[in-house]
């Protein structure tokens, strides 16, 4: 059955707090989410006071003056900082999205940050995304053509053509999308999730690719695309406001109108 | 443990080229349910009565026994294929799957051939 609970080790308890320095008037309080395998114990959540006054003014900017400057173990990815890596993809305020474009003062309250939902913890707030890739790779994303490319330029397309595929070409693949997908929590071994199935759409109406058909036929199944009921939590939460559900919905057209 | 290759574990089985008509079966006999169950309830309401023999009246006349069996059909086909999808997302035991969609299966066409069976029943007067 689905599991309703997390497993026994991966329960959260109380974890460590670490107040802000004396004499500073601008604190925000940040609870995140700690896990170390080596160490053997369950996940805990630590508190960390940070002094806004010193801080930038983005989640990431939050996260990485506490590993600076109070405690260096907290691990998470990050790169690029304006949300074009999708690296720093994490949890924060119950919702996915990246930490380096979520302004730490749009969250009311304590700011809550938690790995992407769902998937193998590697640590802290590092997950686990070898199956996420791994489906994106099987998606076969690349151009396949069987006409052959004009000997002196290149494949030219219509300005109509690119705008077809200019917002689903925008994916970062940073799986705020696939991991915000309850279907996704319960069947990510057998469903695509909604990130691979908007790149597969962004081939699917490359003007430029001749194998629509194969990549429709290797989309039919009942567990690779059908898994989608239109829950819609991947459009919602998309940091860069792509529509991976209409993708989807669209692909779902193209299988019917290609019957009748 | 298995040492096999992501792309290998997500690839599993291949693709099933399957599941268009489901998801089609599930829309069409959603609109066909809507026309039908508009048709029953506008019935119940416009009904002079709901007493016994009132209704066996109503259901015995021709056009109301085949919309009557049409709406039972329709509900059975689309509640097999929902519930289909629902023991597919939750149940993965591949045992207790199979298992549960088979019950579902026979359930769904024991109620189907019950109300068909009654209301033809009721309709011939036996």
């Amino acid at each position: 059955m689905a599991e309703f609970r997390l497993p026994k080790n991966s329960r959260i308890r109380k974890g460590q707090h670490f107040a802000a320095p004396d004499g500073v008037s601008n604190v925000r309080r940040f609870a995140v989410y700690r896990y170390d395998p080596d160490s053997g114990e369950n996940p805990r959540v630590d508190t960390y006071e940070v002094d806004l006054d010193s801080c930038g003014p983005m989640v990431l900017d939050a996260l990485i003056k506490i590993k600076n400057e109070v405690d260096p173990t907290l691990t998470f990815r990050r790169s690029c900082r304006e949300g074009i890596c999708g690296s720093c993809a994490m949890n924060i305020d119950g919702g996915n999205t990246l930490a380096c474009t979520r302004a730490i003062d749009s969250i009311k309250g304590d700011v809550k940050i938690y790995p992407l939902p769902h998937m193998p913890v590697v640590k802290d707030l590092v997950p686990d995304l070898t199956n996420f890739y791994a489906q994106y790779a099987s998606i076969k994303p690349w151009l396949q053509a069987r006409t052959p490319p004009p000997p002196d330029q290149e494949r030219l397309q219509s300005k109509e053509d690119q705008e077809l595929i200019n917002e689903p070409a925008a994916c970062i693949l940073c799986a705020c999308c696939s991991t915000s997908c309850p279907s996704y929590w319960w069947n990510s071994d057998r469903y695509l999730g909604p990130a691979a199935l908007l790149a597969a759409y962004r081939w699917l109406v490359d003007s430029r690719d001749d194998a629509t058909g194969e990549r429709l036929d290797e989309l039919e199944d009942p567990f690779r695309l059908y898994r989608c009921h239109t829950i819609m939590n991947c459009t919602q939460t998309c940091p860069k406001d792509l529509n991976p559900a209409q993708a989807i919905a669209e692909t779902k057209k193209m299988l019917v109108e290609r019957r009748y | 443990m298995s040492l096999r290759a992501p792309l290998g574990r997500v690839l599993g089985l291949g693709t099933a080229k399957d599941g268009t008509d489901h998801w089609w079966g599930q829309r069409v006999s959603g609109v066909a349910l809507v026309l039908l169950g508009l048709w029953f309830v506008a019935s119940v309401v416009v009904s002079p009565s709901l007493a016994h023999d009132v209704v066996v009246e109503f259901i015995g006349r021709p056009l109301n026994s085949v919309l009557l069996s049409l709406l039972c059909l329709t509900a059975a086909y689309h509640s097999w294929l929902g519930v289909q999808v629902v023991i597919e997302d939750y149940v993965h035991a591949h045992g207790s799957k199979i298992v549960s969609l088979i019950l579902s299966r026979f359930a769904h066409v024991l109620v189907a051939v019950i109300s068909i069976y009654a209301i033809l029943r009721i309709g011939s007067g036996v």
